[in-house]
């Protein structure tokens, strides 16, 4: 892609990345919150790809980005076993539900 | 063309943040995620591209929409992606977004003129079994424990 300078991609993530940080802050569903958590690892591996793309070294951005995806199907899948404990314990996956350790 | 991409990832990712229903934010979820595969083949990245696909909406998609349909009264018509607290949290995002995006701005990126596209998987086959091969069996073992772990967490008659 020689029409797009590098600014437009990293912007990209940017935004990406903005709306996953109040996607974390806002929702109070567990699974939303997970969703914002893949939002923001997108953003991060976009901005690994698009720094590979337009640094001359292409391989070793990708395999970085490789590993974000790798890491994030991981805590998916860590994240949602969790979840679904939450959730036959309170019957109810809203994280302000889950005060059972407050005072 | 990148930019109608650029449009409809960022389309999709405002709907995982503003949509009012869990159910519809596991599908603009998946919107988002062919978009930013999408964004990885413009960057000539057709590996990672091909992970995304694989790993994201194969694997990681499916298993929030499980986690999404086990733990909701589908039929449920009242509002499941209850948000609170947007007002302090758009003031955090909107100043976080103000120095990130100054900052791109402002630095000077040596940027190397574009390579022509070449297919990558070659390289990063190498590379994962000669420079990247500690990291490689570190994920490898990372995966091992994920999967018992989450056997563990799931299974009823190990918790208290």
């Amino acid at each position: 892609m020689p029409g797009v300078p590098l600014q437009h991609v990293l912007l990209v993530g940017l935004v990406l990345f903005a709306l996953g940080l109040y996607t974390v802050l806002t929702r109070r569903n567990a699974i939303g919150i997970l969703m914002g958590v893949e939002l923001l690892l997108n953003a991060a591996a976009i901005n690994f790809v698009a720094f590979a793309r337009y640094s001359g070294t292409p391989t070793d951005g990708q395999i970085f980005a490789i590993f974000v995806i790798m890491l994030a199907a991981a805590e998916a899948a860590i994240g949602l076993a969790i979840v679904l404990g939450i959730y036959q314990n309170f019957s109810s996956i809203d994280v302000d539900a889950t005060h059972a350790l407050r005072h | 063309m990148f930019y109608a991409f650029a449009a409809f990832t960022v389309l999709c990712a405002s709907g995982v943040a503003f949509s009012r229903n869990i159910v519809y934010s596991a599908f603009a979820l998946l919107g988002m995620l062919f978009g930013v595969a999408a964004l990885y083949v413009f960057l000539a990245a057709d590996f990672v591209a091909g992970a995304q696909f694989l790993i994201y909406i194969g694997g990681v998609l499916v298993l929030i929409l499980f986690a999404v349909m086990l733990t909701h009264r589908i039929a449920d018509v009242a509002v499941s992606n209850r948000a609170v607290g947007s007002a302090p949290a758009l003031l955090i995002v909107v100043g976080t977004a103000v120095v990130l995006g100054r900052g791109l701005m402002v630095a000077r990126w040596p940027v190397v003129a574009a390579l022509p596209d070449t297919p990558t998987t070659h390289a990063i086959g190498n590379a994962f079994l000669g420079p990247y091969v500690l990291p490689f069996e570190l994920a490898s073992f990372v995966l091992l424990a994920v999967l018992v772990g989450a056997i563990v967490v799931s299974r009823k008659e190990l918790r208290g």
